[in-house]
Protein backbone atom coordinates (compact mmCIF):
# COMPACT_ATOMS: atom_id res chain seq x y z
CA UNK A 1 0.00 0.00 0.00
CA UNK A 2 1.26 3.46 -0.86
CA UNK A 3 -0.17 6.53 0.75
CA UNK A 4 0.40 9.98 -0.71
CA UNK A 5 -0.35 12.75 1.75
CA UNK A 6 -0.71 16.36 0.72
CA UNK A 7 2.23 16.45 -1.68
CA UNK A 8 3.17 19.48 -3.73
CA UNK A 9 5.83 20.16 -6.33
CA UNK A 10 6.71 23.11 -8.49
CA UNK A 11 9.24 23.87 -11.20
CA UNK A 12 10.72 27.38 -11.35
CA UNK A 13 7.92 28.66 -9.14
CA UNK A 14 5.18 27.13 -11.31
CA UNK A 15 3.11 24.66 -9.27
CA UNK A 16 2.85 21.29 -10.99
CA UNK A 17 1.39 19.20 -8.17
CA UNK A 18 -1.09 20.79 -5.78
CA UNK A 19 -1.78 19.16 -2.42
CA UNK A 20 -2.47 15.65 -3.65
CA UNK A 21 -3.85 13.03 -1.25
CA UNK A 22 -4.39 9.50 -2.49
CA UNK A 23 -4.18 5.90 -1.33
CA UNK A 24 -2.90 3.21 -3.72
CA UNK A 25 -3.97 -0.25 -2.70
CA UNK A 26 -1.98 -3.46 -2.56
CA UNK A 27 -2.69 -6.26 -5.05
CA UNK A 28 -4.54 -3.85 -7.31
CA UNK A 29 -3.64 -1.89 -10.42
CA UNK A 30 -4.05 1.75 -9.48
CA UNK A 31 -4.29 4.05 -12.48
CA UNK A 32 -3.40 7.71 -12.65
CA UNK A 33 -5.15 9.28 -15.63
CA UNK A 34 -5.16 12.76 -17.06
CA UNK A 35 -4.30 14.81 -20.11
CA UNK A 36 -0.73 15.27 -21.29
CA UNK A 37 0.88 17.93 -19.11
CA UNK A 38 -1.55 17.43 -16.24
CA UNK A 39 1.23 16.32 -13.87
CA UNK A 40 0.85 12.52 -14.00
CA UNK A 41 4.50 11.75 -14.67
CA UNK A 42 5.67 14.31 -12.11
CA UNK A 43 3.36 12.67 -9.56
CA UNK A 44 4.72 9.21 -10.36
CA UNK A 45 8.33 10.38 -10.27
CA UNK A 46 7.67 12.24 -7.02
CA UNK A 47 6.28 9.08 -5.44
CA UNK A 48 9.37 7.04 -6.38
CA UNK A 49 11.70 9.86 -5.31
CA UNK A 50 13.05 10.86 -8.72
CA UNK A 51 11.69 14.34 -7.97
CA UNK A 52 12.02 15.88 -4.51
CA UNK A 53 8.67 17.02 -3.19
CA UNK A 54 8.24 20.36 -1.43
CA UNK A 55 5.68 19.26 1.10
CA UNK A 56 3.76 16.21 2.22
CA UNK A 57 4.60 12.56 2.69
CA UNK A 58 4.89 9.44 0.57
CA UNK A 59 4.34 6.39 2.76
CA UNK A 60 5.26 2.90 1.54
CA UNK A 61 3.59 0.38 3.89
CA UNK A 62 4.18 2.55 6.94
CA UNK A 63 7.64 3.86 5.93
CA UNK A 64 7.81 7.55 5.09
CA UNK A 65 9.86 7.18 1.92
CA UNK A 66 10.60 10.85 1.24
CA UNK A 67 12.06 11.32 4.72
CA UNK A 68 14.53 8.43 4.47
CA UNK A 69 18.25 9.19 4.16
CA UNK A 70 20.13 8.42 0.93
CA UNK A 71 21.27 4.97 2.11
CA UNK A 72 17.86 3.82 3.34
CA UNK A 73 16.20 5.18 0.22
CA UNK A 74 18.61 3.12 -1.87
CA UNK A 75 17.70 0.00 0.14
CA UNK A 76 13.99 0.72 -0.25
CA UNK A 77 14.36 1.12 -3.99
CA UNK A 78 15.42 -2.49 -4.30
CA UNK A 79 11.77 -3.29 -3.61
CA UNK A 80 10.60 -1.04 -6.44
CA UNK A 81 10.27 -1.98 -10.09
CA UNK A 82 9.58 0.64 -12.69
CA UNK A 83 8.59 0.52 -16.32
CA UNK A 84 9.51 3.73 -18.11
CA UNK A 85 7.73 5.22 -21.10
CA UNK A 86 10.45 4.22 -23.57
CA UNK A 87 11.46 1.09 -21.70
CA UNK A 88 14.80 2.61 -20.59
CA UNK A 89 16.68 -0.57 -21.42
CA UNK A 90 20.47 -0.31 -21.36
CA UNK A 91 21.52 0.07 -25.01
CA UNK A 92 24.89 -1.59 -24.59
CA UNK A 93 23.47 -4.73 -22.97
CA UNK A 94 21.56 -7.62 -24.51
CA UNK A 95 17.98 -8.45 -23.50
CA UNK A 96 19.25 -11.12 -21.10
CA UNK A 97 21.93 -8.85 -19.63
CA UNK A 98 19.32 -6.15 -19.06
CA UNK A 99 17.17 -8.51 -17.00
CA UNK A 100 20.22 -9.89 -15.20
CA UNK A 101 21.43 -6.40 -14.28
CA UNK A 102 19.58 -6.00 -10.94
CA UNK A 103 20.49 -9.59 -10.06
CA UNK A 104 24.17 -8.90 -10.76
CA UNK A 105 24.04 -5.76 -8.70
CA UNK A 106 22.13 -6.90 -5.65
CA UNK A 107 22.31 -10.68 -5.30
CA UNK A 108 25.03 -13.20 -4.61
CA UNK A 109 23.56 -15.79 -6.99
CA UNK A 110 25.86 -17.75 -9.29
CA UNK A 111 25.93 -16.87 -12.97
CA UNK A 112 23.75 -19.83 -13.96
CA UNK A 113 21.22 -19.05 -11.21
CA UNK A 114 21.03 -15.45 -12.39
CA UNK A 115 20.60 -16.57 -15.98
CA UNK A 116 17.86 -18.99 -14.97
CA UNK A 117 16.03 -16.26 -13.08
CA UNK A 118 16.38 -13.86 -16.03
CA UNK A 119 15.03 -16.52 -18.40
CA UNK A 120 12.17 -17.24 -16.03
CA UNK A 121 11.22 -13.53 -16.02
CA UNK A 122 11.58 -13.27 -19.79
CA UNK A 123 9.41 -16.35 -20.25
CA UNK A 124 6.85 -14.81 -17.93
CA UNK A 125 6.52 -11.83 -20.27
CA UNK A 126 6.51 -14.08 -23.34
CA UNK A 127 9.95 -13.16 -24.63
CA UNK A 128 11.45 -16.24 -26.19
CA UNK A 129 14.54 -16.58 -28.42
CA UNK A 130 15.48 -12.92 -28.08
CA UNK A 131 17.90 -13.18 -25.16
CA UNK A 132 20.97 -12.27 -27.16
CA UNK A 133 19.40 -9.38 -29.08
CA UNK A 134 20.14 -5.76 -28.24
CA UNK A 135 17.35 -3.24 -27.45
CA UNK A 136 17.85 -1.60 -30.85
CA UNK A 137 17.02 -4.93 -32.51
CA UNK A 138 13.62 -5.52 -30.89
CA UNK A 139 10.20 -3.90 -31.31
CA UNK A 140 8.62 -1.31 -28.99
CA UNK A 141 6.25 -3.85 -27.48
CA UNK A 142 9.11 -6.27 -26.81
CA UNK A 143 11.12 -3.48 -25.19
CA UNK A 144 8.23 -2.83 -22.79
CA UNK A 145 7.97 -6.53 -21.97
CA UNK A 146 11.72 -6.82 -21.37
CA UNK A 147 11.48 -3.76 -19.12
CA UNK A 148 8.71 -5.49 -17.16
CA UNK A 149 10.87 -8.61 -16.88
CA UNK A 150 13.73 -6.48 -15.54
CA UNK A 151 11.38 -4.72 -13.13
CA UNK A 152 10.16 -8.00 -11.60
CA UNK A 153 13.55 -9.75 -11.50
CA UNK A 154 14.06 -8.98 -7.81
CA UNK A 155 10.44 -9.75 -6.81
CA UNK A 156 9.55 -6.14 -6.00
CA UNK A 157 6.71 -5.11 -3.71
CA UNK A 158 5.86 -2.05 -5.76
CA UNK A 159 5.55 -1.63 -9.51
CA UNK A 160 5.34 1.72 -11.28
CA UNK A 161 4.52 2.06 -14.96
CA UNK A 162 4.78 5.34 -16.82
CA UNK A 163 2.55 5.26 -19.91
CA UNK A 164 3.18 1.58 -20.65
CA UNK A 165 1.07 1.71 -23.82
CA UNK A 166 2.47 4.79 -25.48
CA UNK A 167 3.51 4.14 -29.05
CA UNK A 168 2.00 0.65 -29.16
CA UNK A 169 -0.74 -0.72 -31.40
CA UNK A 170 -4.05 -1.51 -29.61
CA UNK A 171 -3.45 -5.27 -29.61
CA UNK A 172 0.03 -5.04 -28.11
CA UNK A 173 -1.25 -2.42 -25.66
CA UNK A 174 -3.86 -4.89 -24.38
CA UNK A 175 -1.14 -7.57 -24.01
CA UNK A 176 0.96 -5.20 -21.90
CA UNK A 177 -2.08 -4.21 -19.81
CA UNK A 178 -2.98 -7.84 -19.19
CA UNK A 179 0.59 -8.61 -18.25
CA UNK A 180 0.70 -5.76 -15.72
CA UNK A 181 -2.59 -6.92 -14.23
CA UNK A 182 -1.52 -10.57 -14.01
CA UNK A 183 1.85 -9.75 -12.48
CA UNK A 184 0.24 -7.46 -9.91
CA UNK A 185 -2.03 -10.25 -8.70
CA UNK A 186 0.67 -12.94 -8.96
CA UNK A 187 3.26 -11.02 -6.92
CA UNK A 188 0.66 -9.25 -4.74
CA UNK A 189 2.26 -5.91 -5.54
CA UNK A 190 1.07 -2.34 -5.23
CA UNK A 191 1.01 -1.22 -8.85
CA UNK A 192 0.61 2.34 -10.06
CA UNK A 193 0.15 2.96 -13.77
CA UNK A 194 0.21 6.34 -15.47
CA UNK A 195 -1.89 6.41 -18.58
CA UNK A 196 -4.18 8.43 -20.79
CA UNK A 197 -5.38 5.35 -22.62
CA UNK A 198 -9.06 4.72 -21.94
CA UNK A 199 -8.71 1.07 -22.96
CA UNK A 200 -6.29 0.58 -20.07
CA UNK A 201 -8.75 2.21 -17.71
CA UNK A 202 -11.47 -0.22 -18.73
CA UNK A 203 -9.16 -3.26 -18.84
CA UNK A 204 -7.13 -2.97 -15.66
CA UNK A 205 -8.25 0.08 -13.66
CA UNK A 206 -9.06 -1.38 -10.23
CA UNK A 207 -8.71 2.11 -8.88
CA UNK A 208 -8.58 5.26 -10.98
CA UNK A 209 -7.31 8.68 -9.98
CA UNK A 210 -7.94 11.59 -12.34
CA UNK A 211 -5.39 14.40 -12.25
CA UNK A 212 -6.33 17.73 -13.74
CA UNK A 213 -4.06 20.75 -13.79
CA UNK A 214 -1.80 19.29 -11.08
CA UNK A 215 -4.59 18.48 -8.62
CA UNK A 216 -6.57 15.36 -7.85
CA UNK A 217 -9.94 15.94 -9.47
CA UNK A 218 -11.65 12.60 -9.06
CA UNK A 219 -11.05 9.06 -7.81
CA UNK A 220 -13.05 5.86 -8.04
CA UNK A 221 -13.23 2.55 -9.85
CA UNK A 222 -13.54 1.90 -13.58
CA UNK A 223 -17.20 1.06 -13.02
CA UNK A 224 -17.89 4.44 -11.43
CA UNK A 225 -16.21 6.38 -14.17
CA UNK A 226 -19.09 6.44 -16.67
CA UNK A 227 -21.50 7.63 -14.00
CA UNK A 228 -19.31 10.46 -12.81
CA UNK A 229 -20.70 13.96 -13.03
CA UNK A 230 -17.28 15.54 -12.85
CA UNK A 231 -17.18 17.88 -15.82
CA UNK A 232 -13.43 17.77 -16.49
CA UNK A 233 -13.33 13.99 -16.14
CA UNK A 234 -16.20 13.62 -18.58
CA UNK A 235 -14.47 15.92 -21.06
CA UNK A 236 -11.35 13.74 -20.79
CA UNK A 237 -13.13 10.39 -21.03
CA UNK A 238 -15.60 11.29 -23.73
CA UNK A 239 -13.19 13.17 -25.93
CA UNK A 240 -13.33 10.56 -28.68
CA UNK A 241 -16.36 9.70 -30.80
CA UNK A 242 -15.97 6.04 -29.88
CA UNK A 243 -16.30 6.69 -26.16
CA UNK A 244 -19.25 9.04 -26.81
CA UNK A 245 -20.98 6.22 -28.71
CA UNK A 246 -20.28 3.78 -25.86
CA UNK A 247 -21.81 6.25 -23.41
CA UNK A 248 -24.88 6.70 -25.61
CA UNK A 249 -25.32 2.94 -25.95
CA UNK A 250 -24.94 2.49 -22.19
CA UNK A 251 -27.50 5.22 -21.51
CA UNK A 252 -29.96 3.62 -23.97
CA UNK A 253 -29.89 0.32 -22.10
CA UNK B 1 26.53 33.30 -9.88
CA UNK B 2 26.12 30.72 -12.65
CA UNK B 3 29.78 29.76 -12.39
CA UNK B 4 29.58 29.15 -8.63
CA UNK B 5 26.34 27.21 -9.11
CA UNK B 6 28.04 24.87 -11.58
CA UNK B 7 31.20 24.52 -9.48
CA UNK B 8 29.08 23.59 -6.43
CA UNK B 9 27.01 21.15 -8.45
CA UNK B 10 30.18 19.63 -9.94
CA UNK B 11 31.67 18.97 -6.49
CA UNK B 12 28.38 17.55 -5.21
CA UNK B 13 28.41 15.17 -8.17
CA UNK B 14 32.01 14.17 -7.37
CA UNK B 15 30.94 13.50 -3.79
CA UNK B 16 28.39 10.99 -5.11
CA UNK B 17 30.89 9.54 -7.60
CA UNK B 18 33.38 8.65 -4.87
CA UNK B 19 30.83 6.93 -2.64
CA UNK B 20 31.43 3.28 -1.80
CA UNK B 21 30.56 1.13 -4.84
CA UNK B 22 27.64 -1.31 -4.57
CA UNK B 23 29.74 -4.19 -5.90
CA UNK B 24 33.47 -3.92 -6.54
CA UNK B 25 33.42 -6.80 -9.03
CA UNK B 26 30.97 -5.00 -11.30
CA UNK B 27 32.90 -1.72 -11.09
CA UNK B 28 36.10 -3.58 -11.92
CA UNK B 29 34.44 -5.11 -14.99
CA UNK B 30 33.14 -1.70 -16.06
CA UNK B 31 36.60 -0.18 -15.62
CA UNK B 32 38.13 -2.81 -17.92
CA UNK B 33 35.44 -2.07 -20.52
CA UNK B 34 36.18 1.66 -20.28
CA UNK B 35 39.93 1.09 -20.62
CA UNK B 36 39.15 -0.65 -23.89
CA UNK B 37 36.69 2.01 -25.05
CA UNK B 38 38.44 5.18 -23.91
CA UNK B 39 42.07 4.06 -23.82
CA UNK B 40 42.82 1.34 -26.35
CA UNK B 41 40.57 2.95 -28.94
CA UNK B 42 42.58 6.16 -28.66
CA UNK B 43 45.94 4.53 -29.43
CA UNK B 44 45.55 4.91 -33.18
CA UNK B 45 44.70 8.63 -33.17
CA UNK B 46 47.43 9.42 -30.62
CA UNK B 47 50.00 7.47 -32.66
CA UNK B 48 49.12 9.17 -35.94
CA UNK B 49 49.13 12.66 -34.47
CA UNK B 50 52.35 12.05 -32.53
CA UNK B 51 54.33 10.78 -35.50
CA UNK B 52 53.35 13.75 -37.66
CA UNK B 53 53.82 16.30 -34.89
CA UNK B 54 57.27 14.87 -34.11
CA UNK B 55 58.12 15.17 -37.79
CA UNK B 56 56.87 18.76 -38.07
CA UNK B 57 58.63 19.89 -34.88
CA UNK B 58 61.90 18.45 -36.16
CA UNK B 59 61.62 20.01 -39.62
CA UNK B 60 60.55 23.41 -38.27
CA UNK B 61 63.37 23.41 -35.71
CA UNK B 62 65.83 22.47 -38.43
CA UNK B 63 64.74 25.35 -40.68
CA UNK B 64 64.70 27.85 -37.83
CA UNK B 65 68.18 26.89 -36.62
CA UNK B 66 69.78 26.73 -40.05
CA UNK B 67 72.88 28.53 -38.89
CA UNK B 68 76.46 27.17 -38.57
CA UNK B 69 76.53 28.68 -35.05
CA UNK B 70 73.94 26.19 -33.85
CA UNK B 71 74.96 22.56 -33.47
CA UNK B 72 72.79 20.04 -35.35
CA UNK B 73 72.04 18.02 -32.21
CA UNK B 74 69.94 21.00 -31.08
CA UNK B 75 67.22 19.74 -33.43
CA UNK B 76 66.89 16.45 -31.54
CA UNK B 77 67.08 18.19 -28.18
CA UNK B 78 64.33 20.68 -29.13
CA UNK B 79 62.09 17.96 -30.54
CA UNK B 80 62.55 15.86 -27.39
CA UNK B 81 61.84 18.68 -24.93
CA UNK B 82 58.85 19.97 -26.91
CA UNK B 83 57.34 16.50 -26.98
CA UNK B 84 58.10 15.70 -23.34
CA UNK B 85 57.13 19.02 -21.84
CA UNK B 86 54.09 20.05 -23.84
CA UNK B 87 52.99 18.00 -26.79
CA UNK B 88 52.64 14.50 -25.30
CA UNK B 89 50.76 15.74 -22.27
CA UNK B 90 48.92 19.00 -23.04
CA UNK B 91 48.23 18.66 -26.77
CA UNK B 92 47.35 14.98 -26.42
CA UNK B 93 45.00 15.94 -23.56
CA UNK B 94 43.31 18.52 -25.81
CA UNK B 95 42.89 15.88 -28.50
CA UNK B 96 41.51 13.41 -25.96
CA UNK B 97 39.12 16.09 -24.68
CA UNK B 98 37.64 16.08 -28.17
CA UNK B 99 37.60 12.33 -28.54
CA UNK B 100 36.77 10.85 -25.15
CA UNK B 101 35.16 13.98 -23.67
CA UNK B 102 32.48 14.12 -26.33
CA UNK B 103 32.03 10.35 -26.12
CA UNK B 104 31.46 10.44 -22.36
CA UNK B 105 29.11 13.45 -22.46
CA UNK B 106 26.99 12.12 -25.32
CA UNK B 107 26.82 8.60 -23.91
CA UNK B 108 25.78 9.68 -20.42
CA UNK B 109 23.57 12.45 -21.84
CA UNK B 110 21.70 9.96 -24.02
CA UNK B 111 21.27 7.68 -21.01
CA UNK B 112 19.80 10.64 -19.14
CA UNK B 113 17.26 11.65 -21.78
CA UNK B 114 16.18 8.04 -22.43
CA UNK B 115 15.59 7.58 -18.68
CA UNK B 116 18.27 4.89 -18.35
CA UNK B 117 19.81 6.86 -15.47
CA UNK B 118 16.40 7.06 -13.78
CA UNK B 119 16.10 3.30 -14.24
CA UNK B 120 19.43 2.83 -12.43
CA UNK B 121 18.33 5.12 -9.60
CA UNK B 122 15.02 3.29 -9.23
CA UNK B 123 16.89 0.00 -8.86
CA UNK B 124 18.83 1.52 -5.97
CA UNK B 125 22.09 1.96 -7.89
CA UNK B 126 24.20 5.07 -7.30
CA UNK B 127 24.07 6.04 -10.98
CA UNK B 128 26.69 8.79 -10.66
CA UNK B 129 29.24 6.43 -9.21
CA UNK B 130 28.37 3.52 -11.48
CA UNK B 131 28.59 5.58 -14.67
CA UNK B 132 31.42 7.96 -13.85
CA UNK B 133 33.88 6.25 -11.48
CA UNK B 134 34.96 3.46 -13.90
CA UNK B 135 35.53 6.11 -16.58
CA UNK B 136 37.67 8.22 -14.25
CA UNK B 137 39.77 5.25 -13.15
CA UNK B 138 40.15 3.98 -16.73
CA UNK B 139 41.26 7.32 -18.13
CA UNK B 140 43.56 8.26 -15.23
CA UNK B 141 45.25 4.85 -15.43
CA UNK B 142 45.49 4.62 -19.20
CA UNK B 143 46.30 8.13 -20.44
CA UNK B 144 49.84 8.10 -18.96
CA UNK B 145 50.53 5.10 -21.22
CA UNK B 146 49.23 7.08 -24.17
CA UNK B 147 51.56 9.92 -23.21
CA UNK B 148 54.58 7.61 -22.98
CA UNK B 149 53.62 6.11 -26.32
CA UNK B 150 53.21 9.57 -27.81
CA UNK B 151 56.71 10.58 -26.61
CA UNK B 152 58.32 7.52 -28.18
CA UNK B 153 56.39 7.73 -31.45
CA UNK B 154 56.85 11.51 -31.67
CA UNK B 155 60.63 11.20 -31.27
CA UNK B 156 60.63 8.40 -33.85
CA UNK B 157 58.60 10.58 -36.25
CA UNK B 158 61.11 13.38 -35.75
CA UNK B 159 64.00 11.08 -36.60
CA UNK B 160 62.28 9.75 -39.74
CA UNK B 161 61.46 13.27 -40.95
CA UNK B 162 64.86 14.71 -40.07
CA UNK B 163 66.89 11.98 -41.71
CA UNK B 164 64.67 11.54 -44.77
CA UNK B 165 64.72 15.28 -45.55
CA UNK B 166 68.45 15.40 -44.97
CA UNK B 167 68.39 18.23 -42.41
CA UNK B 168 70.53 16.20 -39.96
CA UNK B 169 72.11 12.81 -39.44
CA UNK B 170 70.96 9.99 -37.21
CA UNK B 171 74.00 10.53 -34.98
CA UNK B 172 73.11 14.21 -34.44
CA UNK B 173 69.53 13.36 -33.63
CA UNK B 174 70.38 10.53 -31.21
CA UNK B 175 72.99 12.73 -29.51
CA UNK B 176 70.43 15.54 -29.29
CA UNK B 177 67.70 13.47 -27.68
CA UNK B 178 70.19 12.22 -25.08
CA UNK B 179 71.84 15.58 -24.43
CA UNK B 180 71.03 17.26 -21.08
CA UNK B 181 68.17 14.85 -20.55
CA UNK B 182 66.17 15.49 -17.39
CA UNK B 183 64.16 12.35 -16.44
CA UNK B 184 61.86 14.47 -14.25
CA UNK B 185 60.32 15.89 -17.43
CA UNK B 186 58.70 12.51 -18.00
CA UNK B 187 57.33 12.44 -14.46
CA UNK B 188 56.06 16.00 -14.97
CA UNK B 189 54.28 15.01 -18.18
CA UNK B 190 52.72 11.93 -16.57
CA UNK B 191 51.44 13.90 -13.58
CA UNK B 192 49.96 16.47 -15.93
CA UNK B 193 48.20 13.96 -18.17
CA UNK B 194 46.73 12.09 -15.17
CA UNK B 195 45.25 15.35 -13.86
CA UNK B 196 44.06 16.36 -17.34
CA UNK B 197 42.41 12.95 -17.74
CA UNK B 198 40.58 13.46 -14.46
CA UNK B 199 39.40 16.89 -15.63
CA UNK B 200 38.27 15.64 -19.04
CA UNK B 201 36.33 12.71 -17.58
CA UNK B 202 34.65 14.53 -14.73
CA UNK B 203 33.78 17.72 -16.66
CA UNK B 204 32.38 15.71 -19.57
CA UNK B 205 30.49 13.38 -17.25
CA UNK B 206 29.08 16.40 -15.41
CA UNK B 207 27.70 17.86 -18.65
CA UNK B 208 26.31 14.49 -19.72
CA UNK B 209 24.80 13.65 -16.35
CA UNK B 210 22.87 16.90 -16.10
CA UNK B 211 21.59 16.92 -19.69
CA UNK B 212 17.92 17.67 -19.90
CA UNK B 213 15.67 17.78 -22.93
CA UNK B 214 16.25 15.89 -26.15
CA UNK B 215 18.88 15.00 -28.71
CA UNK B 216 19.64 18.67 -29.36
CA UNK B 217 20.68 19.10 -25.72
CA UNK B 218 22.87 15.98 -25.91
CA UNK B 219 24.75 17.67 -28.76
CA UNK B 220 25.03 20.87 -26.72
CA UNK B 221 26.30 18.96 -23.68
CA UNK B 222 28.87 17.25 -25.83
CA UNK B 223 30.11 20.57 -27.21
CA UNK B 224 30.21 22.14 -23.74
CA UNK B 225 32.14 19.12 -22.45
CA UNK B 226 34.86 19.60 -25.07
CA UNK B 227 35.06 23.39 -24.70
CA UNK B 228 35.09 23.41 -20.90
CA UNK B 229 37.52 20.51 -20.66
CA UNK B 230 39.89 22.28 -23.05
CA UNK B 231 39.72 25.53 -21.08
CA UNK B 232 40.42 23.76 -17.80
CA UNK B 233 43.28 21.78 -19.36
CA UNK B 234 44.92 25.03 -20.45
CA UNK B 235 44.30 26.66 -17.06
CA UNK B 236 45.67 23.70 -15.14
CA UNK B 237 48.60 23.49 -17.52
CA UNK B 238 49.74 26.90 -16.28
CA UNK B 239 49.11 26.04 -12.63
CA UNK B 240 50.84 22.64 -12.81
CA UNK B 241 53.79 24.01 -14.73
CA UNK B 242 54.31 26.65 -12.08
CA UNK B 243 53.92 24.09 -9.28
CA UNK B 244 56.00 21.30 -10.77
CA UNK B 245 58.75 23.09 -12.68
CA UNK B 246 59.43 26.30 -10.78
Amino acid sequence: MIEVKNIAKSFNGVPVLKNIDVLFEKGKTNLIIGQSGSGKTVLLKSIVGLHDIEQGKVIFDGTVFNELNFKDKKEMRKQIGMLFQGGALFDSATVEENVMYPLNMFTELTYSEKRDRANECLKRVNIINANQLYPAEISGGMKKRVAIARAIALNPRYLFCDEPNSGLDPQTAILIDDLIKEITVEYNMTTIVNTHDMNSVMEIGDKVVFIYNGAKWWEGTRDDIFDSENEELNKFIFASKLSQKIRDLKNRH
Amino acid sequence: MGLFYHIGKYFLLLFRVFAKPEKFKIYYRETIKEIDKLGLNSIWIVAVISVFMGAVITIQTAYNTDNPMYPKYLIGLTARDTLLLEFSSTIIALILAGKIGSNIASEIGTMRITEQIDALEIMGVNSASYLILPRIIASVIFTPFLTLMSMIIGIFGGWVAGVSTGVMTTQDYVYGIQYAFIPYYIVYALIKIAIFAFLITTISAYHGYYTSGGSLEVGKSSTKAVVHSSIFILLFNVILTQLLLS
